[in-house]
This record gives structure tokens, sequence and C-alpha cells, in this order.
């Protein structure tokens, strides 16, 4: 169980029987009285978000979610499918499950998949990924009109600013949090 | 690298602090009072069901200088003040650190409302000290801090900015929710507001008004939203006091919280306390004020998190 004091951005917890993911979280204490835990919540099964505040009394069930380290196998249409490192289980997440994390998913990558009674509800990637540009527009030497920043498209679709040296074939890091470019990849 | 960056950028606010630091001394040496220094280490505190000590084995840390200030106070020191360290368990968001520093004076022979005015004389000062004139800017806000403040019963905040009025969130035991999330945030938008005679269940130690017996003599001082002080004429009625410190370590052991022993000394020190009052205002959230800080964090040198 968690009390209220246990409250932080991030922590996923039950309401209403649905799991919640807290994404944000002020303490507020009037003078002598007791404390109010003031949250914004995400349910992880529908997306929607509600205001909710808590007191000092309130106890909370962790969510009934579990992390299983996947890898990520293929795409095939709509369906992303992965298979359970433990017992070689697959299973398959739709496009909405998988969200913005499509732009960064290769194949045999290691992910991580969040599950609430054996349902795949969220995936975790990790920090930095390396992709292949596929496409890039030309550089262009003394280019100063276009600024410092080229848009590029990777291997998975995924449209990217880089800097202008950066070429089709080069393979590139990315921040998986930000979605942002971070260095050229060697080799 | 980032905490240097931090640190670095907090040498205005920290400029502010030390100016309000030296201005409140100066304000209370220029009245007369004796600055004192009471220990901060104690062998319990006061019981009240909110506020949780943090531990230094065997005793306490103080959560405030409240209980031996006031028994100095019966001893006849009639006009003190003292700035200090305080320490409250499990309390950290952006106005509020475990380890934090308030301002409290006490004064022989008056009453709250005497109080009020040496607020309002108080930041006058200091807001003159810092050679802003009389008015202030927080959080794009501007503030006039002249005389007289605006004064405001909690029966009336309640019917003027509360979804439920005083007696309804009472019973609905929501007073401190409808207060903290829906009153305060209203309060001291143009001008600073002194909310005052609160509800005898919120007394803590405060006297019960003699011309209105259902509420006591407490009054905080909100600018900007911001809550800064709490202040009381002192309840001097030891048998009182005993039934109030037994109520709240009553609510506490409700809670799951220890209950404190019965802090003998002070209540035999109530009795002989003249009629006074006294205020604990917050120095950091001061600073906030005049530095114009959205967060606690950057008033202080160092938070828990930066160590």
């Amino acid at each position: 169980m968690y009390s209220a004091s246990d409250l932080r951005k991030n922590l996923r917890l039950m309401l209403d029987d649905d799991p919640y993911i807290v994404v944000d979280f002020q303490f507020v204490k009037p003078g002598k009285g007791q404390s109010l835990y003031r949250c914004k919540l995400r349910n992880m099964l529908t997306g929607s978000q509600i205001d909710r505040t808590f007191r000092e009394v309130d106890t909370f069930k962790p969510a009934d979610t579990e992390e299983k380290n996947m890898q990520f196998l293929y795409k095939e249409g709509d369906s992303y499918h992965f298979m359970d490192n433990e017992n070689y289980e697959q299973i398959a997440l739709t496009e909405a499950q998988v969200g913005d994390a499509k732009n960064f998913l290769i194949e045999n990558m290691e992910c991580k998949v969040l599950l609430f009674r054996d349902r795949p509800i969220d995936i975790t990637l990790p920090n930095f990924v390396d992709v292949v540009v596929t496409e890039a527009p030309p550089w262009i030497k003394g280019d100063t009109v276009s600024g410092n920043y080229k848009p590029v498209i990777v291997e998975t679709g995924y449209k990217v600013s880089v800097p202008p040296f950066i070429e089709q074939g080069e393979k590139i890091r990315i921040d998986t949090r930000t979605g942002e470019y971070l260095t050229r990849v060697k080799g | 690298m980032s905490a240097q960056w931090k640190l670095e950028a907090k040498r205005e606010a920290l400029e502010t602090r030390a100016c309000v630091l030296h201005a409140a001394r100066a304000f209370f040496l220029s009245r007369d009072y004796l600055e004192v220094e009471t220990p901060n280490r104690i062998p319990a505190p006061l019981p009240e069901s909110h506020i949780d000590a943090l531990p230094a084995h065997p005793w306490w840390l103080h959560p405030s200088p409240e209980l031996c200030m006031k028994r100095m106070l019966a001893a006849g020191y009639g006009r003190i003040f003292q700035i200090s360290k305080c320490y409250r368990s499990a309390e950290r968001g952006p106005r509020h650190l475990p380890e934090f520093t308030l301002l409290e004076w006490y004064r022989a022979d008056c009453d709250y409302r005497q109080l009020m005015e040496d607020c309002e004389d108080l930041f006058l000062y200091l807001s003159g000290a810092m050679g802003i004139g009389t008015r202030v800017t927080y959080r794009s806000r501007l503030i006039d801090l002249s005389k007289p403040w605006e004064r405001l019963s909690v029966k009336e905040a309640f019917d003027r900015y509360g979804s439920a009025s005083l007696e309804r969130a009472l019973e609905q035991d929501r007073f401190e929710e409808v207060l903290a999330l829906e009153i305060e945030p209203r309060l001291g938008g143009r001008k600073p507001t002194l909310l005052f005679d609160y509800p005898l269940a919120f007394a803590s130690l405060a006297r019960v008004s003699k011309d209105n017996p259902a509420f006591a003599e407490r009054f905080e001082i909100y600018i900007g939203g911001l809550e800064l002080a709490n202040g009381f004429s002192e309840l001097t009625d030891a048998e009182e006091q005993r039934r109030r410190f037994e109520s709240e370590n009553e609510v506490r052991q409700k809670r799951g919280r220890m209950p404190w022993p019965m802090p003998e000394k002070f209540l035999e020190a109530i009795s002989r306390m003249p009629e006074s009052a006294g205020i604990a205002l917050g120095v950091d959230r001061m600073v906030m004020l005049f530095a114009d800080s959205a967060s606690i964090d950057d008033v202080v040198s160092f938070t828990p998190e930066e160590l």
C-alpha cells in the first residue's frame, strides 16, 4: 500500500479499479493544517487525465502492472510483435498502444513492455537508439540561409533535425525521451 | 556542473535574503526588542496534529521556537524576537522545506490587532530598506504594502471565495481544502490580506475571542497568494491549553502518529504569562516575495536535494 506521502511524479497506482500514473504533483499545506497532495493523473488504459486532491490519510494500492523485458521482432500492418525474453512467448501491440515509441523501434531492439493484468499498455525504450539515415537533402557548402539544421528521415520513417553535415546512409544517435538528435555514430 | 550553475543563479535572491535578515533585525532592535536564541534541540515539541518533528536522538529538532520563547515571556521578557532554523518532517514542495527559517516575535500587554500593525510596519520597513518604496511586484502582480492592509475574517473569506460556506466546509471536513486550494490563491493580490478569526477547531494556541466565542484570535498574513505568517493573541489559560493538547494528541493517534508528552513546564509557564501576542513569520517565503521567486528552492543556498 502507498500512503499519500509516497505520491510523486511517475508513481503508478490504482484508482477506481484502473491503473493511473501521476503526471504532475504538488504539495500544499495550509498553516497548521493537514497536508494536501494535488495530483494530475493519467489513466493508463484510456489516456484521459484527471485532477485529484489527496489527504495525508489516503492510501492506495500500487497499480497491478508488471514490466517485462522484451525484444521487438517486426512490424506487420498495424501490429508490432514482441517476444518475452524469459519464456519466448510472443505478443502483439497495436500502433496506438505503441504510441510515439514507433518512431524508434528497430528490429531486435530490447525494450520494456508494461502489462496490466497481462494486457500490454505501455512501452519503455532504451534512452538512446542508433538509427540509419535513409533520406537526407544534400549539404550545400556555404548555405547559411537554411540555418544550422536540416531535416532528415531515418529508417523507422521518423523525421528529425540534424546538423547539415549528416549524409544519407550514416548512423545517428537519438534520445528517445526528447526525440532529438544527439551525435553521429561512426562505423 | 548543473548544480554549480544553479548556485550561481541564486546570487540575487541570496543578496535579497541577506538584506531581509539585516533589515528585520534593525526593525526589532529599533523597537526595543531583545534578540534571543533558544535551543533548537528540545526533549519534545508541543503536541500539534499536523506538525511532525525531525529526530535528533534522543531528543527532537524544534518545529518552531514557540515553546521556549513563551517560557521567556512568562519570566518577564516582554519584547523578544528570534530568527531561527526550524525543522519539520515530510514537508517538501514549492513553498516547503524540511529545514527553514522562522522569525518569531512576542509582545506582552498587547493582542493580535496590535500585532497586525507590527506586521504592516515591518513589511514597510523592509521594502524601504530595499529601496523599492511601498510597492512590491510578485509574480507580475503589483502589490501595495501601504497601511492599512485588507482585514478579512475567515468567515467572510469562505463566503467570498469558497465553494462552501465556513459552516458547511467544517461540517464536511473540507476546511483546509477550501482554504488552501480555493481561497489562499486569491488573497493578497492588490494589498496584503490579514485573514483573521479562525474557528475554534483551528484555534491552536490562540485565545478565544471575547466578542465572538465561536472563534479564536488567530490570524495569517497573505501576500500575492503566499501564506507568510501565523499570529495569535496568546492563550494564557493552562487548563484550556491542556485540553487542546490532549485533543491534538488524539488526532495524532487516530492518524497513526506518536502522541507527544504533555509539556508540563510550558503549561505551568503560560498560566503566569501576561496578556500577550506572538507570531511566526516564514523568512524564506518573505524572501520569495521580495525576490519575486516562484519556488522556495530559489531563495536558499542549498535544498536538501542539492547537497
